[in-house]
Order: C-alpha cells, then sequence, then structure tokens
C-alpha cells in the first residue's frame, strides 16, 4: 500500500512525459539490449563453461561412472561410498584438518606479533614490508624445492641450524610424525607476508586516543593489546581466519612437491587425493564426489566470509 | 608525524625506552634478514657452489670458487628458454583476455543495464563461495572436451571466469560521475567510445591492481597448468621444475630455481609501493 502511495506521490511530482512512439522505443531498447550483450558475451561465455558449467558437472559425475572417451554411467551413492572406505580418505582429511588447524595455529599467531611489533618501529619501514613480502613473490613451486632442500636429512640448511645450536636433528619432511608440521613451516613462511601487511593496515587505523586513554587508565602494555589492540582489529582477524581456513584446506602444492603425500599417507591432502584419483586411477567419479565434499565444506565457509564482509561493509558506510 | 601507536612517543623518549627500541629494532632486523632473505641469499650463492661443495657438512656460507656453470646448465639443459617463453605467453595472454572481456563485462553490467543484469551479476558473485580448486577436475573435463588441452587457452580463457576482478572493476565503473559519461554521449559518443577515451583512462588505478593479480596468478599457479599440458615443450616454469627435479644435478635445479624466481621478484620491486598499497588498502575494506 505504501509502495503504491509512494509511486503515486513520485508521479505526482514529475509527471510522465509524453512516451515516445512505441515502435521506436522498442527497437532502441532493443539495440540497446543486443549492445548491452556483445560486451558482456565474451566474460558471459567464459563464466558459464569455466565456473557455472564445471559446478553443476562436478555434482552430476559424482553419481556417474565416468571416463573419459566412454558413455558416462549412473551409479547412485557408489562413488561416495567408494572415496568413503579408501583408507586414504580418512588419512587426507585428518591431514588436512590437522594442516589448516596447525597453519592456523603457527601461521596466524606468528604474523600477529610480527605486525604488532613492525608497527611499534619508527625506522626503515620500507623495508621490512618489502622483504616480508618477498617469499610472497617467489613462485609456490620454487619456495616448495628450496624448502625440500632444506629438509634433506644429510646436507639440509634446517638439520645444520639444529646441530650449530646444539639441537637434536630431525627428520623434517621425511618423518612421519613430523612431515605435516615441515610442510606448515613451509606455507607459513611463503605465505605470510599479505597477512602481516593486512595486518598493519588494521594496526594503522585504530585511532592513536584510545592507547592514550588506556594508558591514562593505568593499562600496561599487555592490557593495551588485549583491551585496545585485539577488539580494534577483531573483525580484520576473523576474515583472515575465514580466508586462511578456506586457502589452506586447498593446499597441494607443497605436498606434491616435497613430500609427494609420504611417508606414509602422512600429508596425502584432500586435494592431493583428488588429484590421484582422477589421474592416477583414471576415476573421475571418486574425484568429482570428493570435489563436492570440499566444495560443500569450504562453500560453507565462503558463504560466511562474504556474509561478514558485506555486513562489515554496511558498517563502515 | 606519526600517529600514537601502542607505545607511546613519551615512553620511547626515556632513555630507557630508547634503549629498547634499539634492541628491538636490531632484533627484528636481524630476524626479518635470517627468516627471509638468507634463504634467498642461500638459494642464490648455492647455485654457485660446485656440485659436491653444495652437500657439504658443515656447508660453507660463500663458494669458494664461484661457478656461473650452474646458471649457464640450468639455461640449456632443462630448456629454460623455452619454459619461460611458455610461461610468459601463458601469463601474457591471461592478461590481455581477463583485461579486454572483463573490462567490458563489467562496463556492460555497470552502465548498460542489460536485461537479468542483476541476475549475471548474482550468479557471478556466487561463483566467489566455490573454492577454485574443488572444480579443477570437472573444469579439466570440459576443457579436454572443448580439446584445449596443452593448448595456452586452457589458461587464457579460464582466467576471465575472475569474479573478483570483475567486481573489482564494476564497482570502480560504478563510481564514475553520471554527467561525465552523458556529457561524453551528448557529443556524439557511442559506448565503446566512451568506455575507451573516457572510462578507461580515468580507471588507471584500478587497472593496474587487474593486471598485477592476473599477472601474478598465472605465474604462480601449479596444479592448473601441470594438469592441462602433460606436453613437455608447453609445459610453464613452474610444472617443468617438478618434472625436471628428479634427475638433475642440485646445483642446475638451484640455478633453474632462481631463474623461475626472477620474472615475479623483479615485478614486485618494480612496483613494490603499489603492490603493497594496494594490499593494504584492500583489506580493511573488506
Amino acid at each position: 500500500m505504501t509502495k503504491t502511495a509512494e509511486r503515486l506521490a513520485e508521479v505526482a511530482v514529475h509527471p510522465v512525459q509524453a512516451p515516445p512512439p512505441a515502435g521506436d522505443g522498442r527497437r532502441r531498447r532493443l539495440t540497446d539490449q543486443a549492445r548491452a550483450y556483445g560486451f558482456l558475451l565474451g566474460g558471459l561465455v567464459c563464466f558459464a563453461l569455466f565456473s557455472w558449467y564445471p559446478a553443476i558437472r562436478a555434482v552430476v559425475i559424482a553419481f556417474q561412472k565416468y571416463t573419459p572417451g566412454s558413455d558416462p554411467e549412473w551409479v547412485g551413492t557408489a562413488n561416495f561410498t567408494r572415496v568413503w572406505h579408501d583408507p586414504e580418505f580418512t588419512a587426507a582429511w585428518r591431514n588436512t584438518l590437522t594442516f589448516t588447524l596447525l597453519a592456523l595455529l603457527i601461521g596466524f599467531a606468528i604474523p600477529f606479533v610480527m605486525a604488532l611489533v613492525l608497527n611499534e618501529l619508527r625506522h626503515a619501514k620500507a623495508f621490512f614490508r618489502v622483504v616480508v613480502y618477498l617469499p610472497v613473490m617467489i613462485p609456490p613451486v620454487v619456495s616448495a624445492l628450496l624448502w625440500k632442500w632444506f629438509y634433506d636429512p644429510g646436507a639440509g640448511l634446517a638439520n645444520e641450524a639444529l646441530r650449530f645450536l646444539h639441537l637434536p636433528t630431525s627428520n623434517w619432511s621425511n618423518g612421519a610424525d613430523t612431515a605435516l608440521v615441515s610442510l606448515v613451516i613451509v606455507a607459513t613462511w611463503a605465505n605470510m607476508g599479505g597477512t602481516v601487511l593486512i595486518y598493519l593496515a588494521a594496526l594503522q587505523s585504530i585511532p592513536g586516543e584510545l592507547y592514550e586513554a588506556a594508558e591514562l587508565d593505568g593499562a600496561n602494555l599487555l592490557q593495551r593489546i588485549r583491551h585496545v589492540t585485539i577488539p580494534q582489529t577483531r573483525f580484520v582477524i576473523l576474515m583472515l581466519m575465514l580466508l586462511q581456513i578456506i586457502a589452506t584446506m586447498q593446499v597441494f602444492t607443497e605436498p606434491f612437491v616435497i613430500t609427494g603425500g609420504g611417508p606414509e599417507n602422512a600429508t596425502v591432502t584432500v586435494l592431493y587425493l583428488i588429484y590421484k584419483y582422477a589421474f592416477l586411477y583414471n576415476d573421475f567419479g571418486g574425484a568429482c564426489a570428493l570435489s563436492v565434499m570440499l566444495l560443500l565444506l569450504l562453500g560453507a565457509f565462503s558463504a560466511v566470509y562474504l556474509r561478514l564482509t558485506r555486513s562489515g561493509e554496511g558498517d563502515a558506510a | 608525524m606519526s600517529t600514537r601507536t601502542l607505545v607511546s612517543p613519551a615512553a620511547l623518549a626515556r632513555p630507557r625506552g630508547k634503549a629498547a627500541y634499539w634492541t628491538v629494532f636490531t632484533t627484528v632486523v636481524a630476524l626479518f634478514a635470517l627468516a627471509f632473505l638468507f634463504p634467498v641469499y642461500w638459494m642464490v650463492t648455492g647455485a654457485m657452489k660446485s656440485p659436491d661443495e653444495v652437500t657439504r657438512t658443515p656447508p660453507t656460507l660463500l663458494p669458494e670458487q664461484w661457478h656461473l656453470g650452474g646458471y649457464t646448465d640450468a639455461w640449456d639443459l632443462m630448456q629454460l628458454p623455452q619454459h619461460l617463453w611458455n610461461t610468459v605467453v601463458q601469463a601474457a595472454g591471461a592478461w590481455a583476455f581477463q583485461l579486454v572481456l572483463c573490462t567490458a563485462a563489467a562496463y556492460a553490467l555497470s552502465r548498460l543495464n542489460p536485461a537479468f543484469g542483476k541476475v549475471i551479476l548474482g550468479g557471478i558473485l556466487a561463483t566467489l563461495m566455490v573454492p577454485a580448486q574443488a572444480l579443477v577436475v570437472p573444469k579439466y573435463l570440459t576443457v579436454a572436451d572443448l580439446g584445449l588441452l596443452n593448448d595456452p587457452l586452457a589458461i587464457w580463457l579460464p582466467a576471465v571466469a575472475n569474479a573478483f576482478n570483475l567486481y573489482l572493476l564494476k564497482r570502480f565503473f560504478d563510481q564514475i560521475p553520471r554527467d561525465v559519461l552523458e556529457a561524453a554521449e551528448m557529443d556524439g559518443a557511442g559506448k565503446l567510445r566512451v568506455l575507451w577515451s573516457i572510462v578507461l583512462p580515468m580507471s588507471r588505478p584500478v587497472l593496474g591492481v587487474v593486471s598485477i593479480f592476473a599477472l601474478v596468478a598465472v605465474w604462480q599457479d601449479f596444479l592448473w597448468p601441470l594438469m592441462v599440458f602433460s606436453d613437455t615443450d608447453k609445459q610453464p616454469i613452474g610444472v617443468a621444475l617438478v618434472q625436471l627435479s628428479q634427475n638433475i644435478q642440485l646445483t642446475v635445479l638451484i640455478a633453474a630455481m632462481v631463474i623461475a624466481s626472477i620474472p615475479m621478484v623483479a615485478l614486485f620491486l618494480v612496483f613494490q609501493r603499489h603492490i603493497v598499497a594496494g594490499i593494504s588498502a584492500g583489506s580493511t575494506k573488506g
């Protein structure tokens, strides 16, 4: 009802002009549309072929026996049960979740502390920013190969460092119980530059008066961090945490290059298993069943993330 | 004039504060050098050691003799010019396709009111919720059906389906004042002309950001090119490095790793101001 009233008021204020001759207007609208779609076409085709269609196809193939070259055959949930009973399935999910958790513990706390310290430094700011971001620009394959060399049990730099400090050496990526942590270290080293820079930006947006007020109230350094810094950056922390979960659960390059999933399946991740199903076992049904599982789980995280960024933008505006 | 941070300027001015500041500063410099610069140094010099020196324990900090053989061998034996060229072609094509098609689509969605524009934009934004790697297998099958395996188009075309970049462009175009575009149209400029002569020149900053994102994404990707380029001669440098890493001398492999890193690191050093600013600015606004 109010809608109609509004519309009436609108008409009253802006009387509708005489409509243009119908035929001409429609033709113009048609050419406008044709032009708009001319601009849209290329992008639309690419999205259709490489985003929308594969998303639907993943779900379809998950219920089929699919080998390229022969006709697909409907098999119901057979792919899901087969994949589920694969011993590697449990290992892959356990490893992926452990990797994500470790990445949160190691790869999350360290950049925050780093940003906190860097924000206090008054000199050589540009140097720190460039240096911390340098590993991000090194191709991930190169970082993986570099660390594979560092982890070498014989002449690797990692054990050399431990020997230098008179600490016991480790098997690093070659030991079943240390391999996953070793990969988390590589991933953290390679990616934390971006996180540090984002935290720095967030820290710089904290109003200085808050610290001043807290200090006048007698808050010491740790109390200021706890009651000013962390609440003020809470939103960014949450965002980055979600992003990191989404990113680390798709880890592939490090296990593929450094450990090949070993030793004893200790570093097989979900994405690695998807790759194996498709390219080693030629079992695209199984690969798609796994993809759908990963998609559902991570899609939920992404949905929360997008929801929060949207509402965050609303707050800022 | 810097703003007040965790530690007050007054506390820093006191002798004890000064001492603490310089201790922390020196520690951080040392730590950063050790954690981020030293591995890179180790890689660059490792390639110049002799094959036995590189595997020796304890290791040497400086090569006893500087060999450039590692680098020249890598260049020749691993066919690096070929693989680097492949990477350049793949990255440049992905950049060009993305810039042309995403810009056109973003312009249409932002300014030309296509029918179902909202639905299309919704569909594009929905892809942000789909983790990229979860779709590589069906995407691979689609590329295979289209006969694009071992073809650079397998990199170029999927790169266009980048919701993030498209949305970035659309939002930027949305902010351009209507009057400016209407004035141009009044002067008889067509839609393409408006895009080319008015919108694009105004959008330089966002085009720069999108360009850097596009180039870096292709250069750094591993799984997708590993899947679509089974033909060794077509592989980009990252995939080739891993394939060749098994049976090649360590110093040669390390030299190849250094060579593979140079283009991106150089890009970063040249554009670091923009890259760093882009990351910092993009983040706080979400």
